[in-house]
């Protein structure tokens, strides 16, 4: 699965979070920059899972800081990465 | 202050919550009368949020084998039983755990907690799967960050979820094992187990089975959902508590697994601390007889959980799911729960207040747990003044269905 597409669907789907006029991109942090607290987070992930149709381990998340990291991770489960 | 700096948010979301009057989550019970009153500040109160399903925390047989059990063998063990010994107490009530339950195998631990903590984390190595229900409890959440697993997490109650998970790891080494409840403690449903053992079987996973709401509350001699549904020997390992249905605290882990019981010199949160005190082990025996001599505890308490499901339901409250011992009133927002819990309180009622993050979709509760020992009288009295605070909050659509309630 190519990055851009990965990172489209996640950038819609954390469209909510967003603040101001700043566009979310790779380098966005996901706690910091869109306030996504734990809980929030937990339920993004099953939003992501539906749409890719993948399962992301609970343990992954501590390493998942910004978006490009969740578009690593995805594409890893993948396979594509 | 730096320390404490990440806590801000939470300091800031307890110190609204105490705004409102008192701390929800530091409830004074300035004297306990029985299993369904207690004194708080200085008000004759209701109880209605203990978790005290069978209502035997003052039971004469339980509390007698307590005082007897603290003469004769003392006030503590003084440390672990790897260390410092089992007391015969401590093996009597584990074969009187098995037998219950027909099983070869019981491990009692010193909480329920750490029971889910020990058992999960030290079933699942690196290379297995934990997969576990998205709305579990914190102890299973907790188990799972101890564990070098890979953890998983279906959509609650979704069987179907489950068997996609499982389907995407059919081609992965390492065991799988499902963790599931028997009533989930926030909003008290059940997990649909034949669907999830159907499930566990075609893709030949483990089960862990948490029956702490349940023990005691369902199937026909108490054993919980696994026996409501007939599953029982489906299920690998079942976890439970002493702090509900009987009414004091501990945990425990049954099984068949032939090799079960090197667990005891593998399992951290079993060897590293200190084992049951005497009187408890004692205490919790007897109320396992007392349950099991006493199966009309159960009807009373589904005849109460009626009274109360059904009394709000009339009424117009939006409730959990699913009837049981544990009454999920769902409120619009954590403010209004806050308001009303505390209504409540000085209406001599006490309630559980469950906000997020720990209850599920950042829903807002008012949770109520009934007890075989409530009247009928009390939860009448409970229904009306839930009723009445509500009202006065401008809640519930008077009228019509008040009206309805004829």
């Amino acid at each position: 699965m190519a990055a851009d597409d990965v990172l489209g669907t996640i950038t819609k789907v954390l469209e909510p979070f967003r603040k101001g006029g700043k566009p979310i991109d790779a380098d966005t942090d996901i706690a910091e920059d869109l306030s996504v607290d734990s809980q929030a987070m937990m339920d993004l992930m099953m939003e992501l899972e539906e749409r890719f149709d993948v399962s992301i381990p609970l343990n992954l998340l501590p390493e998942v800081r910004t978006v490009g990291d969740l578009v690593n991770t995805v594409r890893q489960l993948k396979g594509s990465a | 202050m730096a320390l404490f700096d990440k806590f801000k948010s939470l300091i800031d979301s307890h110190t609204a919550v105490k705004a409102v009057g008192a701390d929800p989550f530091s409830v004074k019970m300035e004297r306990v009368l029985s299993p369904t009153e207690a004194i708080i500040e200085g008000r004759n109160t209701i109880l209605v949020g203990t978790n005290n399903y069978l209502g035997l925390t003052f039971d004469d047989a339980s509390v007698g084998a307590a005082v007897d059990a603290l003469r004769r063998y003392g006030t503590g063990t003084t440390g672990s039983r790897i260390a410092n010994g089992s007391y015969q107490g401590h093996k009597g009530l584990e074969r009187e755990l098995a037998r219950f339950y027909g099983r070869e195998h019981c491990m009692v631990f010193t909480t329920g907690y750490q029971a889910n903590l020990g058992i999960i984390s030290t079933l699942a190595g690196p290379k297995d799967y934990l997969i576990i229900d998205a709305d579990s409890h914190a102890s299973i959440y907790d188990a799972c960050r101890m564990t070098a697993a890979t953890v998983i997490r279906f959509k609650h109650n979704d069987a179907a979820d489950l068997d996609k998970r499982l389907a995407r790891l059919a081609n992965t080494e390492g065991e799988k094992i499902i963790v599931v409840e028997g009533i989930y403690s926030m909003l008290g449903d059940q997990a649909p187990l034949a669907d999830i053992v159907a499930v566990k079987k075609k893709h030949g996973a483990y089960i862990i089975l948490d029956e702490a709401h349940s023990m005691g509350v369902l199937g026909e001699h108490g054993r919980g959902l696994a026996e409501v549904v007939g599953v029982e020997d489906d299920i690998d390992f079942v976890v439970g508590t002493f702090s509900k249905s009987l009414g004091a605290i501990g945990g425990y882990c049954v099984s068949d697994h032939p090799e079960f019981n090197i667990l005891r010199v593998a399992c951290r949160p079993y060897m590293f601390t200190a084992s049951l005190p005497p009187s408890i082990v004692a205490s919790v025996t007897a109320a396992l007889k007392e349950m099991e001599a006493h199966p009309e505890l159960r009807t009373r308490l589904w005849a109460n959980v009626n009274t109360l499901y059904d009394g709000l339901k009339r009424r117009g409250f939006v409730l959990g799911p699913q009837k049981g011992p544990v009454v999920a009133v769902h409120l619009p927002s954590p403010e209004i729960a806050v308001h009303l819990w505390h209504a409540l309180l000085q209406a001599g009622v006490y309630v559980n207040l469950a906000l997020p993050p720990a209850t599920p979709n950042g829903t807002a509760l008012l949770r109520c747990s009934v007890c075989a020992a409530h009247t009928k009288a009390q939860l009448d009295s409970v229904v009306a003044k839930l009723t009445d605070v509500a009202l006065k909050a401008g809640l519930l659509d008077v009228p019509e269905k008040m009206a309805a309630v004829g």
